[in-house]
């Protein structure tokens, strides 16, 4: 069940979401990567990241509360370790990157626009764990809008620029106007909900918990932007939350919180909409 | 590398056993077992089967494995040891024969066994002594001298010491209140058993505090440690980044690796065990 998505055609409309499927090697151990939709990395940095304090995690009814702190190699690891394996595999890539500065964005995008193998920028620009210093704080449309349009110029035309917003009820409409505006290919609606650890340390809330929530997002932004592509992620875990969201107007889906649950339901998901594409939900 | 592929299945509790505080389940998954290496690790979905995507507990809850043996008409079964320490764990000790689970394994990377038959000196402390027993046999296959400390907070927390006899050619017992064998920490007595057994290589799992003390008694004396670290894990697969453990890279360099798929067997040496028990908890 292929779908075209900003000129890519990708083998299934199911992904995998940012930060859900370690460097792909460890999901590679439950399924093919090549069945999937596309392989959404980790958010990369310009600079290697150690991540934030443990606990990092913590289980809530119905979801998780994460504050990873952007674990990752840096850039320049990614580019020499990861993304060749992932190239290697056949997996269609999707790199989200994440900056502290509008240039590290623009940094971020040249070098990886010549990179081989990388089918599309997924811009992070909600991250719900991490504000101040380490990372750009994107609160505002008009800030989304200009991270984006430095992305688009530094990036070849041919490679789609994806923009990911917060699930946010009240701003999701305007940013997602100001973004496509700016020059995104498509729109991910969208990443873990702000909230706390039970410490007080701000993290990201995500799983079924915030479906609904994720659903109404994507379902007004449909609404007012028909012809702007969507990618639906938050809390999707059966081929029921696919199709209802694919049915809100959403061209793709991400998985993600699901896959800390059970590693193999992005290809489980894949093979029940191969099975049964027309079923209704 | 020794990676071995692990596999996610629907497993079946045969039979759940009280032994002191801890409860004993053997478990049917099928697959798993024939893939089992001591060191290695299972997680288990709980608060349901596995099937609901993780809506009553989204996060799985991480065991070693005890034994691996065939039992009657199912082939090699799994025993794992439960310790109650929060819902989740409750949950799977209360549950009859015949509950089935989400069981993903083997997980992990095992402990490094030694190519010549050297002296070993295997550390354990409570539930976590538990894949110290197969490592045990592995070791004396291999014609090493395999000494067992088997230590606990009082009787009912020392794991099968009766049967550590079977195992190992020399048994210590340990308890903090001195209901059994030597009275307070294993820390206290690591320095004279070590010189006792001669200890080549020292194979440890418990509390990060023991595991510590472990790798700097086996530094003092030049000997090897291997340490099976006991992190909180949220997806057990290495997806998530959640469970942070700061290390020294082979080139020196201060990393960050994840316990899950990076250990959770390190060597001693390798860990930052200060940057580790500094972080709250």
């Amino acid at each position: 069940m292929t779908v075209t998505l900003a000129g890519l055609t990708l083998a299934s409309p199911v992904l995998v979401a940012a930060g859900c499927g370690g460097t792909g090697r460890e999901l590679a151990a439950y399924g093919d990567l090549t069945r999937l939709g596309g392989f959404v990395t980790r958010s990369i940095t310009l600079d290697a990241r150690p991540g934030g304090a443990m606990p990092r995690i913590v289980e809530t009814p119905g979801g998780l509360v994460n504050a990873i702190g952007f674990h990752n190699p840096g850039l320049e690891q990614f580019l020499a370790i990861e993304l060749p394996w992932l190239v290697r595999q056949g997996a269609r890539v999707v790199v989200s990157i994440a900056g502290s500065t509008m240039g590290e964005y623009a940094d971020l995008a040249r070098r990886l626009g010549s990179a081989p193998g990388v089918s599309a920028l997924e811009v992070n620009l909600s991250a719900p764990d991490a504000t101040g210093p380490h990372v750009f704080d994107i609160r505002e449309p008009f800030q989304a809008g200009g991270v984006v349009s430095a992305v688009r110029r530094d990036l070849p035309r041919g490679i789609p620029v994806l923009a990911k917003l917060r699930t946010d009820v009240f701003r999701v409409v305007e940013t997602a106007r100001t973004v496509v505006e700016a020059g995104a290919d498509a729109v991910v609606i969208g990443n873990a909900l702000p909230a706390a650890l039970p410490d007080g340390r701000p993290g990201g809330l995500s799983g079924p918990a915030i479906r609904p929530l994720a659903l109404r997002c994507l379902a007004d932004t449909h609404a007012a932007l028909p012809d702007v592509p969507l990618i639906a992620s938050g809390g999707i875990g059966t081929v029921a939350d696919v199709r209802a969201f694919l049915g809100a107007g959403a061209v793709a889906v991400q998985v993600g919180t699901a896959l800390l649950h059970d590693p193999t339901t992005a290809h489980r998901l894949v093979t029940e909409l191969e099975e049964l594409p027309g079923e209704a939900s | 590398m020794s990676e071995v592929t692990p596999l996610h299945v629907t497993g079946t509790v045969l039979a759940t056993r009280k032994v002191g505080a801890f409860h004993h389940l053997t478990v049917v998954a099928p697959g798993i077992a024939e893939r089992f290496r001591p060191g290695t690790f299972v997680a288990l979905s709980v608060g349901a089967d596995g099937s609901d995507g993780g809506t009553v507990r989204l996060g799985r809850r991480s065991f070693w494995v005890h034994k691996v043996r065939p039992t009657g008409g199912h082939g090699l079964t799994l025993e794992i040891v439960v310790e109650e320490v929060g819902p989740g764990t409750r949950w799977l000790a209360g549950q009859p024969a015949g509950t089935r689970l989400a069981v993903t394994g083997p997980l992990g990377r095992p402990f490094s066994l030694p190519k010549e038959p050297v002296s070993c000196v295997l550390v354990g402390h409570g539930h976590a002594a538990a894949p110290l027993f197969p490592l045990a046999e592995r070791l004396r296959e291999r014609g090493c001298g395999v000494s067992l400390v088997v230590a606990g907070d009082d009787e009912a927390h020392l794991l099968s010491a009766l049967e550590a006899r079977r195992s190992a050619r020399a048994v210590t017992v340990v308890t903090a209140d001195g209901s059994v064998g030597l009275r307070g920490r294993v820390e206290d007595h690591l320095a004279g058993l070590l010189e006792q057994a001669r200890a080549d290589v020292v194979y440890a799992a418990g509390p990060t505090a023991l595991l510590h003390a472990v790798a700097e008694a086996a530094e003092a004396i030049g000997a090897w440690s291997q340490t099976a670290l006991e992190e909180p894990l949220v997806c057990a697969t290495g997806l998530c980044h959640g469970c942070a453990v700061p290390v020294v890279g082979e080139d020196g360099a201060p990393r960050t690796a994840r316990a899950c798929v990076d250990g959770p067997v390190f060597r001693g040496d390798r860990v930052r065990w200060r940057d580790l028990q500094g972080v709250a908890r």
